[in-house]
């Protein structure tokens, strides 16, 4: 028996980094402390028997098992015979593994989008238009005394933020916790996170862009109409004078803002509001985001190609607009004829009919688990599991990389996401008759291995 | 004026690229040179000729030049991309960007249009007699300069975000708009530019929100208002030979704007 320390949970943006896990001598985990219930799910079903360990291939309609060299073959054939591949996934791996998806993809002329594009992609787009103020969560635990959850629910969600960051937690100048901070939630719904909040306001559902407006009005003391979006002037002048006179101020926004009407505008007017704040007092505003490492697969892609999601390489240097190059919309107008899905699941997430495209389209599925988007798929490699099998980095919600550590060994024959690209990557080489430059063996950091053997005590 | 006609061949695509298709591109080239010119599906390249059909004559000067495409191209993207002279018919409903970044000359489209027509656009008219899309006159993502002028006509209906941060020029819509027309509109214009939007049918919510500058006439229904339009005063405008009772609003105020919204649905 032994125990891992320090260990970070490959599930949401918030990455906690504080997880013990216990490894009994069959190399078996059996127990994690500090973790959330997903994070404890994620680590206590990673060795589940029903994992399939071993890549299948369709054959006459049925997906059979085949060799490694097989599965990587026919992937290479699928994407160096087509004509506009979308290479989408990349979040719930680490950014090693998106950084050789990037080279794949210009080096077989695809679209490389990762689950931005059906998250925070409008964020994205709304920080292209109007910038963005923002800080890390380390900030928000030691300063915020006004915290504002506008169209998430991290009770739920992020269940850990809230204790870690952002409400609860005691900080230099926030010494009792949630009794110096004033929290507010605005949401369409009375969610299990606005059910403890000082001032809950319930807008009409779509209309979080005028209560915006109407506080931005109420900001620069315009005259408002009697109520807005269903919420008396009263409670909008409340919640402006509330914001105005905290001394740091932080807005914590979902997919509540980012995927309902309006979409980017609504982080668009939510960044400016944060902005105008900022005349009277600090405020700031921040993403939550979903997969452990979505914010990372938009690093990647910026420092790789200057866009953070939905990459068109067709053309041989980048392109970006999302609504034509993202993988929705793609999917949506029949515009690929290949596809590779890595570390997401577009089979039980994307609109029925996107998924019909995914399913008529020849597709190689790479991923730990069997999942709706596997089973659809031409081609199906197993990967080891990120942050449980495998060290890699990963990009927190504030955009902080922390380095994920390797739990246990992955089953044997499983090879990781990185390993799995770069052999797709070679062969693509081959069969684009170039130049295959020789494998180098890829080292851990010796300061990390150092750490880890620090970190592994036995018990 | 020399007409160049481009008739589809029967032949399967996913989409086209087609930014070389321009009276600009065209002009002084032989039927054999124009038939060579290169269109993209996907990372494949190949020549127009294999997809279109090319006949007529061409001129050295591109202002004498008129392309007539003459078929629906729902799936061809980036037509009449950066024209800057000549005129270009499309006898059918066009994809993506048509007539984007486009600095003069004429376009004029019987069907359709996708989203993002006259993104960008400088100079020139752009006709759409059917509906458009989304993005109509508006800027590509990150750009923060959208049309700077021209004009854009849509008989039909518009889609969401027409005029995006409109810098200049004019865009009507004879239909109805979705949702953040001339969002932004205005917020780098210089003093001389005065983006104007009409919209003859009804609006979605959130009509000029956040603009800064130009004017917006609504003469349909605006469904639901914006807090930041605040109203001035009752006044009379004449638009297209007619009198119309207008209300006057200033927004978007939230934004610190200045901007006109001339509504006669109230």
């Amino acid at each position: 028996m032994r125990t891992v320390t320090d260990v970070v949970c490959p599930f949401c943006g918030t990455l906690c980094d504080d997880l013990e896990v216990d490894i009994d001598d069959a190399e078996k985990i059996c127990e994690t402390r500090n973790a959330c219930i997903i994070g404890d799910n994620k680590f206590m079903t990673a060795q589940a028997p029903d994992r399939h360990l071993h890549p299948r291939i369709r054959r006459g309609g049925e997906l059979v098992e085949c060799t490694m060299d097989e599965a990587i073959n026919k992937s290479a054939e699928i994407l160096v015979n087509a004509k506009h591949p979308l290479l989408y996934g990349w979040s719930s791996t680490h950014c090693e593994a998106q950084e050789a998806g990037m080279a794949l993809a210009e080096g077989v002329g695809g679209t490389m989008d990762n689950t931005s594009v059906c998250c925070h992609g409008p964020s994205v787009l709304a920080i292209q238009t109007v910038g963005i103020p923002s800080c890390t969560l380390g900030e928000i635990i030691n300063r915020a005394d006004t915290v504002l959850y506008w169209g998430c629910n991290p009770v739920n969600a992020h269940p850990r933020h809230m204790s870690r960051y952002s409400l609860y937690k005691r900080g230099f100048f926030t010494e009792r916790g949630k009794s110096d901070r004033t929290e507010i939630v605005v949401d369409v719904r009375k969610t299990e996170t606005a059910k403890n909040a000082d001032i809950f306001i319930q807008p009409e559902q779509g209309r979080d862009y005028e209560l915006m407006n109407a506080l931005r009005v109420a900001l620069r003391g315009e005259p408002l109409p009697e109520s807005v979006a269903g919420i008396s002037r009263a409670d909008i002048e409340k919640v402006a004078q509330t914001m105005k006179d905290s001394r740091f101020g932080i807005i914590f926004f979902g997919m509540g803002l980012t995927m309902t009407r309006g979409k980017h505008r609504n982080i668009d007017i939510a960044i400016s509001l944060t902005q105008d704040l900022n005349t009277y007092t600090k405020f700031l505003i921040m993403a939550m985001r979903g997969h452990y490492n979505v914010a990372g697969a938009d690093q990647v892609s910026q420092w790789e190609c200057g866009f953070p999601y939905a990459v068109d390489f067709a053309r041989g240097f980048p392109r970006y607009n999302p609504g034509e190059t993202s993988a929705t919309d793609i999917l949506a107008r029949k515009e690929a004829d290949a596809a590779l899905i890595i570390a997401a699941d577009p089979g039980a997430h994307f609109p029925i009919d996107m998924v019909r495209t995914l399913a008529s389209i020849p597709m190689i599925a790479i991923d730990p688990h069997v999942t709706p988007t596997t089973e659809i798929a031409s081609v199906y490699i197993p990967s080891a599991i990120v942050g449980i099998e495998e060290a890699g980095s990963a990009y927190r919600m504030d955009n902080v990389p922390i380095r994920m550590r390797k739990v246990v060994e992955p089953p044997e024959g499983v090879l990781t996401d990185k390993e799995i690209i770069d052999r797709i990557h070679r062969r693509v080489m081959e069969l684009q008759g170039l130049e295959v430059p020789e494998v180098t063996a890829v080292k851990e950091p010796a300061e990390a291995s150092a750490f880890d053997g620090i970190l592994q005590r036995s018990t | 004026m020399k007409k160049i006609t481009l008739r589809p061949k029967d032949k399967e695509y996913m989409f086209l690229d087609a930014d070389n298709v321009t009276p600009d591109n065209f002009a002084g080239k032989t039927l054999d040179e124009v038939r060579a010119i290169e269109i993209y599906e996907g990372n494949r390249t190949y020549a127009l000729g294999d997809y279109f059909e090319v006949s007529g004559e061409t001129d050295p000067d591109p202002n004498e030049i008129g392309i007539l495409i003459d078929g629906s191209v729902p799936k061809v993207k980036y037509i009449g991309m950066k024209m800057s002279a000549g005129k270009l018919l499309v006898k059918g409903s066009v994809g993506m960007y048509v007539g984007g970044w486009m600095t003069g000359g004429r376009i004029r489209v019987n069907g359709d249009a996708e989203a993002y027509a006259g993104i960008g656009m400088e100079g020139g008219e752009l006709l759409i007699e059917g509906n458009a899309g989304d993005y109509l006159g508006a800027t590509y993502r990150g750009d923060w300069r959208g049309m700077k002028g021209g004009k854009i006509v849509v008989n039909g209906n518009a889609g969401s975000d027409i005029g995006e941060s409109m810098v200049g020029g004019e865009i009507v819509v004879k239909g109805n708009a979705d949702l953040q027309a001339g969002i932004h509109m205005g917020w780098v214009s210089k003093k001389k530019d005065n983006p104007t939007i009409v919209i003859e049918g009804d609006a979605e919510s959130r009509v000029g929100a956040q603009m800064t500058k130009g004017e917006i006439t609504v003469l349909g229904k605006i469904s639901y208002w914006l807090p930041g339009f605040i109203y001035q005063k009752d006044d009379q405008i004449d638009y297209d030979g007619k009198q119309y009772a207008v209300k006057v609003y200033q927004g978007d105020r939230g934004e610190g704007g200045k901007g006109t919204l001339y509504y006669a649905g109230a």
